[in-house]
């Protein structure tokens, strides 16, 4: 059912800074008051592959990325003033000595319950799930998730997965309960702890699994984004490798929101941004998902889609996008929302330009252009 | 044994391209008399399984070393190289 929660009112206006993680570093756009003129700065990382990089909203001057580079391992930077400076974690994300396993990289950083300052999450490829106390100086494994007795069975082989390795991404605090964690894996599905990440379930019915011999397995789905809404905790959606799928717990079932999608265009995509107050509206981007998948915008015509009403149904949104020969996508990190009145909306695509719409994706700018292969935007 | 650091790694270093360390016994333990000097270098070369990561070549005295417990005593030289092509 679409949730009856009212909209709740916008906060005071306050300036938009965007993070932006490419392939070869991360760069800062910058906008006024009134989201017109915007200023880029950078890099910071030049030549290191910047997965994401997220700022820290309990504090408003913590940033953490997560770095590699072709040749270095994985780590985590920290910043404690607003990017000016960063420092090295002391004791970057590791599965422990033995176990096999090695991090290729950090993949998605989620700050922690806002009754843990200092507390951080992130998921990595291959799958593992890491921890912090200390604002991202120190990672530990969660046990209850690398160790559990299925998690292989979960999520297959470390070599299995996306052409660049298998994710844990999508790692969600529950904002009534800092025990309640939900992850999404690619591949493996969703799943839900409720004591802390000490113990895990699948949460997977309902989400089709079209490319497994059994179509509705209890794991080994592909989702590709799952978001929570902050006001409205028991509402979750999920953009997947098979379509756009709504959840309202308590129930366990998810509902195929993606089925409302234009056929001529389809249900599959990357990223999926939620509207900050309204649970109700959600914005995603498809992607060209038919015959060898070729990831780039259906036809070479980008747009967003956007639902008002928890994807019952939804508008094409390309005012201001090119109309055509435009071959790029939009990764699943690379799409964000802030927090104005009037909501922006803003995305980064894999041919390096930023794309900004001061009135929630009804008409689109180009902000900047010329950048990298972008991996993940936020707001700052 | 003098440690000769690429550009890639020279962010620890301080930018300094060669580092004088005293002699060790092993690979592993000249790299972290190295760590120990500069914290989170090893991990950036030697992964959490304590094997040296795919695209990085470890030279000593001219030899590609590709264990960690190789012998080291009497080496001269440790030449670390960040060995990757593409884009």
């Amino acid at each position: 059912m679409v949730s009856t929660r009212k909209t709740v009112a916008a906060p005071a206006p306050r300036k938009t800074t965007l993070l932006i993680a490419t392939r070869k570093g991360l760069w800062t756009l910058a906008g006024d008051a009134a989201r017109r003129a915007w200023k880029l700065t950078g890099p910071h990382f030049l030549g290191h592959i910047v997965h994401h990089a997220i700022a820290d909203p309990r504090d408003a001057r913590t940033i953490l990325a997560a770095a590699r580079t072709g040749h270095l391992g994985p780590t985590i930077f920290r910043s404690t003033d607003r990017g000016r400076t960063w420092k090295e974690a002391a004791q970057p994300p590791a599965f422990k000595p033995g176990s096999g396993r090695t991090v290729d990289h950090s993949f998605w950083l989620t700050p922690g319950h806002p009754t843990e300052p200092g507390v951080w999450y992130v998921g990595t490829s291959p799958q593992g799930l890491f921890r912090s106390a200390d604002g991202g100086a120190t990672w530990a494994g969660v046990d209850g998730f690398n160790d559990h007795p299925e998690r292989k069975a979960w999520c297959g082989g470390d070599q299995d997965g996306t052409p660049d390795g298998p994710k844990l991404h999508s790692v969600l605090v529950d904002p009534r309960d800092p025990r309640h964690l939900y992850i999404g894996m690619s591949s493996g599905g969703v799943f839900e702890s409720t004591d802390g990440g000490g113990d895990w379930h699948p949460l997977n019915k309902g989400v089709k699994a079209l490319f497994m011999p059994d179509p509705d397995p209890p794991f080994g789905h592909d989702p590709h984004c799952v978001r929570l809404h902050p006001r409205d905790p028991d509402r979750l959606y999920q953009q997947n490798h098979c379509g756009i799928y709504r959840l309202d717990r308590p129930a366990e079932r998810w509902t195929d929101i993606g089925a409302a999608m234009p056929k001529s265009v389809g249900s599959i995509g990357f990223p999926m941004v939620l509207h900050p107050r309204d649970p109700d509206t959600l914005w995603v981007f498809p992607m060209d998902g038919s015959d060898v998948w070729p990831r780039v915008s259906p036809g070479g015509k980008p747009a967003t889609y956007r639902s008002v009403n928890g994807g019952k149904s939804w508008q094409r949104q390309a005012t201001g996008l090119p109309k055509g020969q435009a071959w790029w996508t939009v990764k699943r990190q690379a799409m964000t929302a802030d927090h104005a009145p009037t909501v922006g909306v803003y995305f980064g695509t894999t041919g390096g330009e930023i794309w900004g719409s001061r009135d929630e994706g009804r008409s689109w700018k180009c902000l900047a252009r010329h950048l990298p292969h972008i991996y993940s935007v936020e707001c700052a | 044994m003098n440690v000769r650091i690429p550009g890639l790694l020279r962010s620890y270093t301080a930018g300094a391209e060669t580092v004088a360390l005293p002699p060790h016994a092993t690979l592993d333990e000249a790299l972290r008399d190295l760590d120990a000097r500069f914290p989170g270098l090893r991990f950036r070369i030697v992964d959490e399984q304590h094997a040296i990561r795919p695209h990085i070549k470890l030279f000593v005295d001219g030899e590609l070393t590709r264990e960690l417990a190789a012998p080291v005593v009497g080496s001269a030289e440790l030449m670390i190289v960040g060995a990757l092509s593409g884009g």
